[in-house]
């Protein structure tokens, strides 16, 4: 018993102050992890605050963002051009699906929206993969995948980029959200669609631009998962890990988007390399989820979801 | 204008409103706000006002109505076909029955979302300051979360936003409901100034007769989704039926026993 104590409460905590060098290497991986899940997550997060809608179609945006990136790549156009581009057709997507599937299932439950994201996804996965192919593709930015050395520490030159990108993308919308007028409209929508009608916010602008900015995380998600594993059907996946940083920071916050999905990505990472031995490995693929059901149990409304505001 | 009819501000002539495409809830409602009017809509609970004032500020359509017949005019233009955002821009704002105020905003940010449709950034400062001229508690309120502050607050935070895209009229949906009578006429004490001072047009639905008909002008009274009666404020509180079914007082003045009403009805003499 007291063997078994040891094992689980002593001796992982022994080995990362042995080699604390290769444990900044594991919560290096796993903030890098963690910041990807965070960026497909905010995806979630922007259209769930502003229209109350779970958008099941969301990692098959990201799939899609990396599709065409990879297309117009393919092409022979410039990285820049090919990104311009890119933002170009996801807020075309995002004008279409406010027109087609948004606008005339005004006023509907929740679940039917839901059913029609699910379409959507269905939509998404055979429309991209018509359009680009469906073989897996090497997505190349130009950020080579190469490591340099830091006081002991490999530090992944394309890890770097990334988690620098998705914070310089978690703050501008954080600004964003927070002091412009359409910011602040986006959260009066959140709180209260009729209310924000009644003072005259356009719920049909509100939607197209919600739909657009989440494209533009899609592309960055898609742009740092398919610069580290390739650009494949398997991307739209990573939706499913995107579920329980939700749950683990409240849907409608965006802050929680990035803790929720920091906390998941070292947590899975450490709990693989330490603990993963005592119980034959593979922790990293249900961490996640087991975390997230610990939490439903305990704080539904995740670590930054809104409170229910209840006057007595 | 001194000529005898002036047009009227707003002109709702007939309007029949169905919901889900079966129910059949106004059946011919006609009323006319004159510029810079208070006009009051009395009637009981369920009685088409808050459906005649979502008619005309286009929110009927979020609840799956419709308006099938009739015209609604504005400044003599039809506005019953556009849609709230269009309608807040001719100057027609909704504050809608339960306050409905932006919980998780503050105060102030409730405030400046009101402003919305009108893009120009520097005179929203001087509009915000208007607002807290008339409503001084919200000044100390201002960084506040609006689901924190009390019902009064958040009734004049409603008024405020509402008041922030500089309408010409303002529809009030039960600004009362839910208040401390003191607190209700402090608030129409402040919606009269704003008629005054503002020249905002006001059509107030309310179930507080006694308080409403004190500041309109003119009132009309809503039944089963028919007006039943309209005339001018005083004739209508001198009116037998109004006194009886609504300020609660019967023909001697005084004010009735419940204990009588239970064995008692008088029959409305508009119903036949």
């Amino acid at each position: 018993m007291s063997d078994l104590l040891y094992m689980v409460l002593v001796a992982p905590f022994k080995d990362m102050a042995g080699a604390p060098a290769f444990l900044v290497e594991v919560l290096i991986g796993g903030v890098f992890a963690g910041l990807m899940y965070s960026l497909v997550a905010l995806g979630f997060v922007l259209i769930y605050k502003a229209s109350g809608v779970f958008n099941f179609a969301q990692g098959v945006m990201v799939l899609f963002a990396a599709l065409t990136l990879v297309g117009l790549l393919e092409r022979g156009a410039p990285v820049v051009v090919a990104l311009a581009l890119t933002v170009a057709v996801m807020v075309g997507l995002a004008y279409a699906i406010e027109r087609v599937v948004l606008r005339p299932l005004v006023n509907q439950p929740q679940i039917i929206l839901f059913m029609a994201t699910i379409g959507l996804n269905f939509f998404l996965e055979g429309f991209g993969e018509m359009a680009w192919g469906a073989n897996v593709k090497k997505l190349d930015i130009g950020i080579p995948d190469r490591s340099f050395i830091v006081r002991g520490v490999q530090i992944n030159e394309l890890e770097l980029t990334a988690a620098v990108t998705a914070a310089v993308l978690v703050t501008l919308l954080a600004l964003f959200f927070q002091t412009t007028r359409i910011g602040r409209a986006l959260r009066a929508v959140a709180d209260d669609h009729e209310a924000a009608l009644s003072i005259g916010i356009p719920l049909k602008t509100i939607w197209v631009v919600v739909w657009s900015v989440a494209g533009v995380v899609a592309i960055v998600a898609g742009l740092m998962w398919g610069a580290k594993s390739g650009v494949q059907f398997s991307l739209s996946l990573i939706a499913l890990k995107a579920l329980p940083v939700l749950i683990l920071g409240g849907f409608e916050s965006v802050p929680g988007a990035i803790v929720g999905g920091l906390i998941i990505g070292v947590g899975e990472k450490l709990g693989e390399v330490y603990w993963g031995p005592l119980v034959g490995g593979a922790i990293e693929n249900w961490f996640a989820y087991v975390l997230a059901l610990a939490f439903l149990l305990v704080r539904p409304q995740g670590l930054f979801g809104e409170k229910i505001i209840e006057r007595v | 204008m001194a000529s005898a009819a002036p047009r009227p501000l707003l002109s709702v002539s007939n309007i029949e409103v169905i919901y889900d495409h079966v129910i059949l809830v106004l059946k011919g409602v006609s009323l006319q706000v004159p510029e810079g009017g208070i006009v009051t809509l009395l009637g009981a609970n369920g009685a088409g006002k808050s459906t005649t004032l979502k008619a005309i500020s286009g929110l009927l359509r979020t609840e799956r109505g419709e308006v099938t017949k009739g015209t609604i005019e504005f400044q003599g233009r039809a506005i019953h076909r556009q849609n709230p955002s269009e309608v807040v821009k001719h100057g027609i704002v909704q504050v809608m029955e339960g306050r409905h105020v932006f919980e998780h905003l503050t105060v102030e940010e409730n405030l400046l979302t009101g402003a919305y449709t009108r893009r120009n950034g520097h005179s929203t400062k001087k509009d915000l300051e208007v607002v807290y001229h008339y409503f001084p508690r919200l000044v100390e309120r201002r960084g506040f979360k609006a689901g924190y502050i009390s019902g009064g607050e958040q009734q004049m935070v409603a008024i405020g936003r509402a008041l922030m895209a500089r309408p010409k009229m303002m529809l009030l949906d039960e600004p009362s409901m839910g208040l401390a009578p003191m607190l209700v006429k402090e608030i129409f004490d402040i919606v009269g100034r704003l008629h005054r001072e503002e020249g905002v047009a006001v059509l107030l639905a309310e179930q507080n007769a006694t308080m409403a008909l004190q500041v309109a002008q003119h009132g009309y009274v809503m039944e089963n989704g028919r007006i039943v009666l309209d005339g001018d404020a005083k004739t209508i509180s001198e009116n037998e039926d109004i006194k009886e079914f609504y300020l609660g007082l019967t023909g001697v003045g005084q004010r009735k026993s419940y204990r009588d009403v239970k064995h008692y009805r008088r029959r409305k003499r508009w119903l036949s």
